[in-house]
């Protein structure tokens, strides 16, 4: 976490020194970002709060934790796919979820497939590119993402 | 103020005096849901303000338009360089990247280079990245990036030979 201290007044510094203007702009952005999001951020607190309670530890574990690596990247995948939410509230919520024993590699399947597959999306896609490119984008995509959820499992030494 | 606002509100109200509720009468689980808004919280608020003031000098410093206009449409490999640096710098979802792409079609960016681009913009947008990188680590999303951006030049390579072959257009949508 420190890095991420570091790396951010590092990057103020340079910004300073560069403009001072500018730095304070991004002050303003990065403040109206947050107020911007911060409906939606309490939202999702507030339900996974409930819903972290309702669903024991255990069974979260269970279906997305080390021992059933194969059941927690189908699982993870298809709530990625299906689900439409952006990556300022699902990272924090890939946070809370590492923070109780999910897998990297889990959360990894499920961010790349929230990202890259589109089931919701797919009405719009389809104007754009048509029924059957928009089938076969997200269909590489769905791979893809399944690909890199076991190279994060590689790296990090879950997958054995 | 909205009907759907009325009802958040009356939602987060009833949270608010369910959870109080159960610490003035000691009810076990609306506590435990307390406590784990108040811990989630505070991971959050450890790490938001730094993820939101690097956005905001990204968004200061770097403008996609001016990445494009430095850049301009390459072929080759460095056409696909290109086109993840212009998805780097987009801003919202998959919505925003296909018009974007309709339009680098138009002015004639090939069709590889536009699946690419597509794809980039869902995995690489830098404030998106920023903050994947401060809740999972960075180490986490470099073996994301560049897992997934491989196979998304890869396969755009394949999906652009297969389609340029049966002269595809792509639609201007609705």
């Amino acid at each position: 976490m420190y890095y991420l201290y570091i790396l951010t007044l590092l990057a103020l510094l340079i910004s300073v020194f560069k403009s001072v203007d500018k730095t304070s702009k991004a002050v303003k952005i990065a403040l109206k970002k947050f107020i911007n999001i911060l409906p939606a951020f309490l939202s999702m607190l507030i339900l996974v709060s409930i819903i972290l309670f309702l669903i024991p530890d255990k069974i979260i574990l269970k279906y997305l934790g080390d021992n059933n690596k194969i059941v927690g990247i189908m699982l993870a995948s298809f709530f990625g796919s299906v689900t439409l939410m952006p990556g300022f509230i699902a990272f924090p919520l890939c946070g809370i979820l590492l923070k109780k024993g999910v897998t990297y590699m889990v959360l990894s399947a499920f961010s790349t497939t929230l990202m890259m597959v589109g089931v919701l999306t797919y009405p719009i896609e389809k104007e754009y590119f048509g029924t059957r490119v928009t089938i076969l984008r997200n269909v590489f995509s769905f791979f893809i993402a399944i690909v890199v959820a076991f190279m994060t499992g590689i790296f990090f030494g879950e997958i054995w | 103020m909205t009907f759907n606002d009325k009802i958040k509100i009356s939602g987060l109200f009833a949270y608010i005096c369910f959870v109080a509720a159960s610490f003035i009468f000691n009810f076990n689980p609306g506590k435990l849901i307390g406590i784990n808004f108040y811990s989630f919280s505070i991971e959050m608020l450890k790490l938001l303000p730094c993820a939101f003031i690097l956005i905001g000098l990204f968004e200061v410093w770097v403008k996609r338009k001016t990445v494009e206009k430095h850049l301009g449409a390459k072929s080759g490999f460095r056409g696909y360089l290109w086109a993840v640096l212009i998805a780097g710098t987009t801003v919202g979802g998959l919505y925003v990247a296909f018009p974007i792409a309709y339009s680098l079609h138009t002015k004639g960016a090939k069709l590889s280079i536009i699946f690419t681009y597509i794809g980039a913009s869902a995995i690489c947008r830098v404030p998106m990245t920023i903050f994947e990188a401060s809740f999972m680590g960075i180490k986490f999303s470099i073996i994301r990036l560049l897992t997934s951006l491989l196979l998304v030049i890869a396969t755009s390579m394949l999906l652009g030979h297969y389609l340029t072959k049966r002269k595809y257009k792509i639609l201007p949508g609705k």
